[in-house]
């Protein structure tokens, strides 16, 4: 057995990364499905994989240990919802890629070759704690915005965990505006655009046929014959508790589609709909304003409201900066913590919170059994934190994506070093890196 | 600065005789009631204050806390602390040994926490209220670079539930309402209590001075250049900034003169701002553009009160302390723009460690409601990189400094005898993601209870709607 303590360990994290047979021991282990944390835990993992976590559990012969002091150690966030590696600077329209406005292609875009797994904001949310991430394309000039992705946060090349995993689409206000301006329209133009595809599908000549008059391309027709089958979840951006209602009912008519609500900021209004109906929802928890007509009933309490009613709720970061700032999970999810403490108000568990921005989110784009928690078969996604990760300003001090240990420097930790005293020295500030 | 005297606002304004028709009533004397005619012997006097506050505390009871952790703004820190609110001011604290009166309402504060009211001196509540629609957007008069002739005050609306979130879970006080950064010169700002009201007089601070919004960089040049006109480059921005100062010089010395001036409601602003009255609030994220606006304020005569956003302070930080410039930043905002790029989650701490004026801002509906968790956020940067900084030094970033930039530093922004009783009990301690206020007094009044729907406000926009009166 090779002993690493852990700020030697950290040390390390200049090698090239690669998988790693390793057990994490004295850890305050946290598997991400909703228990509590086991204190005195160990996870193992090898060939990249969870092979066993809890206490009690066996450090194999040979393999690196870390003792991590009783730390949390958790497997990696999930960002719920996100847009991750699509953007670097989002008022540089070169470095940014979130929405194809000017494609005449909807439902068919696939955001994989988007992604810039070199890109700032990648090493910046890992450092954050956050291992994957459900990236979806944002919302276009088409109803559909085309087809998102799972991804690692790894320092490497390889970032595509799942490929056209989802299709988005928004309701509501965005998609009225999109589908003439009424949500009538968005309504009709969603079905018509669902039943070409189901023509498309039957008979792909017909394509051909309709000519001009199509409703639809056959990369997009292709798409959403996956939607109409359910082999792709459909993430709707819905908010108003009539309009999530509406959503729900799409189900009559297409019934192996694959629903996740995602806003649901009404949600807590027909929470029960919401769970009777077996559908996932997304929520940005802290969300609190009306401000729009579409939100005018917006609560913190949200989450914790359709958690109760049964509702399997995810915690993401999306009314906010959905591409930078995904180390905003862990302190929304700590705030809904808090509000257990306030009266009258509605939040999580700590375990429950957890899971929202881990186990949840995995199950809501169908991938429970590989991502998302520290049960074993799943990633070797584990993160070793400083203190409480749902605490203000806790951060991990390792992390391990794909049983590989991360980088945790960002250019923002060299900008920081560099100015550490602000006054030139005895060369200008570009000769100190 | 400002009096609280109507009669000590008054100034002698000479109005030039051409146009002084459509600008006001005749002059009867030479008394101080405002008048706008003029003649070169008998100058004019304008009213400084025309839009007075009518904002008066609500009734206040004999209250006590006691057996609280006090941050009291200023960096000291009471264990088992006690306090005392009279007719609405601070009247005392002390330890454990304190003698406390007897006929008060007394709150055990065992496990809680106490500071002064939370300060956010940049926020857009009330002229970007919620619902976010067309119809009561009103923060940017984008339709010219220079307006430093508008008032923010003009556009709040004071039925924003903004404030009410504020006020219930970041026990917002006191905000600085800012025009918004299109403009190189956006306008005047406000200074509010947090206590809904009717009209926006009834929430402005009585006495705050009032400040004016620069902006540099991006923002202008995007907006004006996009519109084919000046500025469409940084250069352009200063050489509009330059030009528009000389005129104020040259219309201030007027003034001081004597002589006779047409009434020039954007020259008013920055003649007061020449004069030091009048304190500017400056939105810049470069570091080089932030020493190019310290360099201006030094060619035309006036003082930069507090750089916004200063995504850049870091880099910077000796030249803000020389200059006793304010920074109020975000704790980890960045990529959104190109200005925003050299973001780091250190900035904060970087210029508290320099020994500049260090604040925590908004600018955002949301983060106003947890500027207590935004400074936690950047107290736990600065100790990651091994910076000792108690929680209630940093607490001066959310107290005193933000008082201090908004000219208010001896009404508010600590808790000290004598100052207005604006006083937050937290349930737990504020750099807790798992805190939350449970009771806000602004002047001594109990404006928010936690455990009293009755002390919760709701709006005149929300009542009657799907969740009116919920938690939020």
């Amino acid at each position: 057995m090779i002993r690493t303590l852990l700020l030697s360990a950290a040390a390390l994290i200049a090698l090239p990364a690669t998988a790693q047979d390793i057990a994490i021991t004295n850890a305050k282990l946290v598997i991400g499905d909703g228990s509590a944390p086991i204190e005195g835990g160990t996870v193992v993992v090898r060939g990249g994989k969870v092979v066993a976590a809890g206490r009690g559990v066996a450090v194999p012969a040979g393999i690196e240990s870390v003792d991590a002091e009783g730390r949390y150690v958790t497997p990696g966030i999930v960002a719920a919802f996100s847009r991750v590696g699509l953007v670097e600077v989002d008022s540089v329209t070169g470095s940014n890629d979130r929405s194809a406005n000017r494609s005449r292609f909807s439902a068919g875009l696939d955001i994989a070759p988007a992604l810039n797994p070199m890109g700032s904001p990648v090493a910046v949310n890992r450092a954050a704690g956050v291992t994957r991430a459900i990236v979806a394309p944002g919302s276009s000039s088409n109803l559909f915005a085309g087809q998102g992705a799972v991804v690692d946060l790894a320092d490497d090349m390889d970032m595509v965990t799942r490929p056209r995993a989802l299709q988005f689409v928004a309701f509501g206000e965005d998609g009225s505006a999109k589908a003439g301006g009424s949500r009538a329209a968005t309504f009709l133009l969603f079905r018509e655009q669902l039943l070409a595809a189901r023509s498309y599908a039957r008979n792909p000549a017909t394509l051909a046929e309709w000519g001009n008059d199509a409703m639809i391309q056959r990369a997009d027709a292709e798409a959403l014959v996956r939607v109409i089958n359910g082999t792709t979840p459909l993430f709707v951006r819905v908010d108003r508790a009539a309009d999530i209602l509406n959503v729900l009912k799409l189900k009559g008519e297409f019934p192996a589609l694959k629903l996740v609500l995602v806003g649901a900021t009404e949600g807590w209004l027909v929470a029960r709909a919401i769970a009777a109906a077996k559908v996932p929802a997304i929520v940005s928890p802290l969300s609190d304003l009306p401000d729009s007509f579409e939100r005018l009933g917006a609560t913190q309490s949200n989450a914790g409201r359709l958690e109760a009613a049964g509702v399997d709720v995810s915690v993401g970061v999306f009314d906010d900066d959905d591409a930078h700032k995904m180390g905003y999970t862990t302190q929304y999810a700590g705030n809904l913590v808090g509000l257990t403490k306030l009266p009258g108000a509605s939040g999580l568990t700590w375990d429950q919170a957890f899971a929202a921005i881990t186990s949840a989110p995995a199950r809501a784009i169908g991938m429970e059994g590989s991502i998302g928690s520290l049960k074993p078969g799943r990633v070797g996604d584990v993160v070793i934190w400083d203190h409480d990760p749902l605490e203000l300003g806790s951060r991990p001090v390792q992390i391990w994506i794909d049983g590989k240990r991360q980088s945790l420097t960002t250019r923002q930790d060299r900008l920081r070093d560099r100015y550490l005293t602000p006054e030139e020295g005895a060369l200008p500030k570009a000769y100190e890196r | 600065m400002m009096k609280g005297v109507k009669g000590g606002l008054l100034a002698a304004v000479s109005l030039a005789l051409a146009g002084c028709a459509a600008t006001g009533t005749e002059a009867k004397s030479a008394s101080d009631k405002p008048a706008a005619t003029a003649t070169a012997d008998r100058p004019v006097r304008f009213d400084k204050n025309p839009y007075p506050s009518t904002y008066k505390p609500y009734p206040s009871r004999l209250t006590v806390v006691k057996n609280v952790t006090i941050f009291d703004g200023e960096g000291g820190r009471i264990d088992h602390g006690s306090i005392v609110l009279s007719s609405g001011k601070v009247l005392s604290l002390g330890g454990p040994d304190m003698d406390l009166p007897t006929d008060a309402d007394v709150y055990d504060g065992t496990g809680k926490y106490l500071t002064p009211g939370v300060i956010d001196i940049h926020s857009h509540l009330g002229d970007y209220p919620s619902p976010s629609v067309e119809g009561l957007s009103d923060g940017n008069e984008a339709t010219g670079p220079v307006t430093a002739e508008v008032w923010a005050e003009h556009s709040v609306w004071p039925q924003d539930p903004g404030f009410t979130r504020a006020l219930v879970n970041g026990g917002i006080t006191t905000l600085e309402i800012l025009p918004g950064s299109a403009n190189l010169m956006g306008g005047r700002s406000v200074v509010l209590k947090n206590v809904p009201a009717r009209t926006v007089q009834g929430m402005k601070f009585p006495g705050a001075p009032y400040g004016l919004k620069m902006a540099c960089g991006e923002n202008p040049k995007r907006v004006y250049g996009s519109k084919g006109r000046m500025p469409s480059t940084r250069m352009g921005n200063m050489a509009v900034d330059r030009q528009t100062w000389a005129k104020a010089v040259a219309y201030k010395k007027k003034l001081d003169e004597g002589k006779a001036v047409d009434r020039d409601l954007a020259m008013e602003t920055l003649a007061g701002v020449l004069s030091g009255e009048i304190l500017i609030q400056n939105h810049c994220y470069r570091a080089d553009e932030m020493a190019q606006v310290i360099d201006m304020s030094h060619e035309f005569g006036y003082k930069v009160s507090a750089f916004h956003h200063a995504v850049e302070a870091y880099k910077i930080a000796d030249l803000l302390k020389k200059e006793d410039i304010c920074a109020a930043m975000w704790a980890d905002w960045w990529g959104f723009k190109m200005e925003a790029y050299d973001s780091v989650p250190e900035n904060i701490a970087l210029v508290y460690k320099e020994g500049a004026c260090t604040i925590v801002h908004s600018d955002d509906a949301n983060q106003i409601q947890r500027l207590n968790q935004e400074a936690a956020k950047a107290l736990a940067a600065g100790r990651r990189m091994g910076m000792q900084i108690s929680d209630e030094q940093a607490w001066t970033w959310l107290g005193i400094n933000p008082a201090k930039a908004i000219g208010l530093a001896d009404k508010i922004g600590s808790l000290k005898p004598g100052k207005m009783a604006d006083v937050v009990l937290w349930n737990g301690n504020p750099f807790s993601v798992y805190t939350r206020p449970e009771k806000v007094w602004i002047d001594g009044a109990l404006m928010f209870d936690a455990n009293d729907p009755k002390r919760r406000p709701v709006t005149d926009f929300e009542l009657g709607q799907p969740g009116e009166g919920d938690v939020k």
